[in-house]
């Protein structure tokens, strides 16, 4: 077996690690995205709606 | 400390300043302990490969905690002394606070599998956890039920004050029961029994995810203002109603 494909098979633990560190990406990941998505969107509906008032 | 923060004008000025070099920090130093608990640290003697789940695992677990105390925290200050930032921030910890209560659920699943037999164990430390993670939902849920703003937040800061009790029994439920989960290896008595070598990139790794909560907690908290903002702007120009308003409460969605 490559280093690469060794290290990937963790051992024999593959089926546990990789979900574990895909579970806290996704999750993680996935909350970080939502707030910044969030936030872009309320900074431009402020922006509208600031603009609207002059 | 808080002071300086009083006003939410104040707030915005500083938090946009600070949160490019805290993203950018998180960025980093996540990126350096992943690749210090995949590739540097060493397998474990008797766990094998299968360690490396630790090191996503009970950082998760310690900002469960953290993030709840945050919260609480918030919620007292909103409470008594009716700071309008304590408020937003309890609001922006508590989707935060029940996204790493959930990783460090799902990790812990994936590790007790393959290293105890079982994804789980209704033990005092596995169930006391699942309490927080429910604790998080009950405080969203509850803010977000209400028409007035101020009644949900009020309601939600007495929910997450009485759930303070949940976090001892977290703490010391593997020394006050006889649990399947391990218990306490790095915050004891007489220093960490775990080796250096799988130590500090557990220590990074739980510096990152600090980071990130730090730096999302901003990012939700100015959400929160502008939102606030421009729900004022359209209420007091009603001829403006015609666009979708904003959702009455910032809290997850």
């Amino acid at each position: 077996m490559s280093g690469f494909a060794a290290w990937a098979a963790m051992g024999g633990y593959a089926v546990f690690v990789w979900p574990a560190y895909g579970v806290a990406l996704v999750v993680l990941g996935g909350i970080a995205v939502q707030s910044w998505l969030r936030y872009r969107a309320s900074r431009r509906e402020l922006g509208r709606l600031q603009a609207d008032d002059r | 400390m808080l002071s300086r923060f009083a006003n939410p004008a104040r707030f915005m000025r500083l938090s946009g300043a600070v949160l490019p070099f805290l993203a950018g920090s998180t960025i980093i130093v996540l990126a350096v302990g992943l690749y210090l608990a995949l590739a540097v640290a060493p397998p474990d003697y008797q766990q094998g490969e299968s360690v490396r789940i630790m090191f996503v695992h009970v950082p998760a677990a310690w900002m469960a905690l953290l993030v709840y105390l945050v919260m609480a925290v918030a919620s007292l200050v909103a409470l008594v002394w009716r700071h309008p930032l304590a408020e937003i921030a309890a609001q922006a910890a508590a989707p935060l606070g029940a996204a790493f209560t959930l990783v460090c659920l799902v990790t812990g699943s994936l590790w007790g599998r393959p290293m105890w037999g079982t994804w789980w164990a209704w033990d005092a430390r596995m169930t006391s956890v699942l309490v927080l993670f429910f604790l998080y939902l009950g405080y969203i849920a509850l803010v977000n039920a209400f028409d007035d703003m101020s009644r949900g937040a009020r309601a939600g800061s007495v929910l997450a004050l009485v759930g303070v009790v949940n976090l001892p029994i977290i703490k010391f439920s593997v020394d006050w029961w006889n649990t399947l989960h391990q218990a306490e290896s790095v915050f004891r008595a007489g220093g960490p029994t775990i080796d250096s070598s799988m130590l500090w990139p557990l220590l990074v790794m739980a510096v990152g995810y600090l980071l990130l909560f730090k730096t999302l907690l901003l990012v939700r908290m100015r959400t929160a203002l502008n939102e606030r903002k421009a729900r004022a702007l359209m209420l007091a120009a009603p001829r403006r109603r015609a666009a979708p308003p904003p959702r009455a409460t910032p809290v997850l969605r």
